[in-house]
């Protein structure tokens, strides 16, 4: 059998097709997603919110659905330049560094267990075990385990979608809280606000906003693996506003922290 | 399986986040401006002036310094284990892929090293294969049978441990010259490497047919020098970065998109028929 008459591999896909133009086989004459016509069809009928949906779940959401990803998607958009992904950003932008590496710099921090995205990830799971069941809830909240096959992550030090630092629940997180469970099939969202306060007095600490995201994402259907994804992705807007920011700004007008080290075993000069 | 509980501390807000505003104590070493660095209590510019990058990267990690044949051993597993130039492999492809939509390389190379964490090759095996090694050794010490361990561990876990197998073959061209390399370094008779071995002996009598693979024998090579999984898995971070920075540079100066591009009919669709937007 010669060269090209093997089977060449292919990617498979249910999300994505394209039919290639006829004078060029590496150029799409056209591309559908899951079914969908995008530039035929869907560009200009839906926003970027349906769209987001629609890959990652393949079928339309509903108005109410798509309502609520657009809301949660404004309330982490951008952390803030105190957030640990923004700050990773913006060490990039004040040396100069390449957008690129500012995302990448913010994807770090962002993905960890405390604040990002491995936080959100165990939060939904805890979210799929204990559903709207106060029981169950209290028992994992009393002695929270982390059950975890993926060995490179550190031991967990807080409970998911729990504040290791709040003296009660800030504002905006009860501002997203309130927003968000107001929305069709918002259910496990109502549940939260109903049952917050003694979720907090069980856990021994104010919610933070991974347990509003985790309902959020668990009322629009998403797993935990699908929600880290989007998580990650979605906080991402505000680190490369405040990367390029602070990239204008320059090191010189960015916090180094000059006496804010400690040496407790200095040689001294030699 | 891996549970952890968490440790629920009385609860003091703020305040461990107020004693630590501009305040980061710290034993790992600290820039004075215009005049010295301190590296874990050592002075970088005499105390570590005579030493090798690859000693100073496991004194980082592990505070330790190693003897020449250790450092000898780490440095040239990781030419014979890592160091392939191979675009094809998944965490190189990244580099290449960067290459050939001409990334920078340091983003080529820190998205290549990204992936590398993964969990049939790199950081998570990595992590996984020294933790078997190691948690056999223990059972072994405390009286148990290692047939005993192997089996039960394949019947709990469902796979075969991390360090032996191999996704596309079930042979690794690079054992035998690792194990070459440790034998002329003397360190092929350790604890951990005989275990592996006979690990590999029990695997190869029953149905699983599963060798010994590299990232097995380093696991073991480098627990026996005194490496934590933690650390073995740190030390592992930047292995692969020979072989990477070959692929980027090798798609970076041929032309623009021509690393293996896939024409359209190379997406296979799998999923809903076509259809229209309703809403």
């Amino acid at each position: 059998m010669s060269d090209q008459e093997k089977k060449k591999e292919v990617i498979h896909s249910k999300i994505w097709q394209e039919i290639p133009e006829p004078d060029n086989p590496f150029a799409a004459a056209a591309c559908y997603c899951s079914g969908f016509d995008v530039y035929g069809d869907l560009l200009g009928k839906i926003s970027w919110i349906e769209y987001l949906y629609l890959l990652f779940k393949l079928e339309p959401p509903s108005k109410s659905q798509a309502k609520l990803l657009e809301g949660l998607a404004v309330a982490i958009a951008n952390p803030g330049p105190r957030d640990l992904s923004v700050r990773a950003a913006m060490n990039g932008g004040v040396g100069g560094s390449l957008s690129a590496s500012c995302l990448m710099a913010a994807l770090g921090p962002g993905s960890g267990e405390y604040c990002g995205a491995r936080e959100l990830y165990l939060a939904v799971k805890i979210w799929k075990e204990c559903g709207v069941d106060i029981v169950a809830w209290h028992s994992c909240l009393k002695d929270y385990q982390k059950d975890e096959e993926v060995k490179v992550w550190p031991e967990i030090e807080h409970i998911p979608g729990f504040d290791p630092y709040g003296s009660s629940v800030s504002t905006p997180i009860k501002q997203v809280l309130e927003y968000l469970a107001g929305h069709n099939g918002a259910d496990s969202l109502r549940w939260l606000k109903k049952h917050r306060l003694n979720l907090e007095e069980t856990a021994n600490y104010p919610i933070n906003m991974v347990s509003v995201a985790a309902a959020a994402f668990i009322d629009l259907g998403f797993n935990e693996e699908q929600s880290e994804m989007l998580y990650l992705m979605l906080r991402l807007p505000g680190a490369g506003a405040h990367a390029l920011e602070q990239r204008n700004n320059g090191l010189k007008k960015y916090p180094f922290f000059g006496d804010g080290l400690k040496l407790t075993n200095d040689p001294g000069r030699k | 399986m891996n549970k952890n509980r968490v440790n629920k501390n009385v609860p003091d807000g703020p305040q461990p986040l107020i004693d630590s505003e501009d305040n980061w104590v710290t034993e790992m070493g600290a820039w004075f401006a215009g005049d010295r660095v301190v590296f874990r209590g050592l002075d970088v510019f005499t105390d570590l002036f005579d030493k090798s990058w690859v000693e100073v990267w496991y004194f980082s990690i592990t505070g330790k310094f190693f003897s020449k044949s250790q450092i000898e051993l780490f440095s040239r597993l990781w030419v014979i284990c890592t160091s392939y130039p191979e675009p094809r492999i998944w965490n190189n492809r990244v580099a290449a892929l960067c290459g050939t939509a001409r990334a920078t390389a340091m983003i080529g190379m820190s998205s290549a090293i990204a992936v590398s964490e993964g969990k049939y090759y790199g950081g998570q095996a990595n992590y996984a294969a020294v933790e078997f090694i190691k948690n056999a050794k223990q059972f072994v010490d405390e009286g148990g049978d290692l047939q005993s361990f192997v089996i039960g561990s394949i019947k709990t876990t469902r796979q075969i441990p991390t360090g032996f197998g191999r996704p596309i073959i079930n042979n690794d061209e690079r054992v035998p010259h690792a194990m070459r390399l440790a034998k002329s370094l003397d360190f092929d008779n350790g604890t951990h490497v005989k275990l592996a071995l006979d690990i590999e002996k029990i695997l190869s009598k029953k149905r699983y047919r599963a060798v010994l693979n590299i990232g097995g024998l380093t696991a073991a090579l480098c627990a026996d020098q005194g490496l934590s999984a933690e650390e073995f898995y740190y030390a592992a971070s930047v292995i692969y970065s020979a072989g990477m920075i070959a692929c980027y540079s090798d798609a970076r100066h041929k032309p623009v998109g021509t690393f293996f591009p896939l024409s359209c009919e190379r997406i296979h669709y799998e999923g809903k028929p076509l259809r229209k937007w309703e809403k």
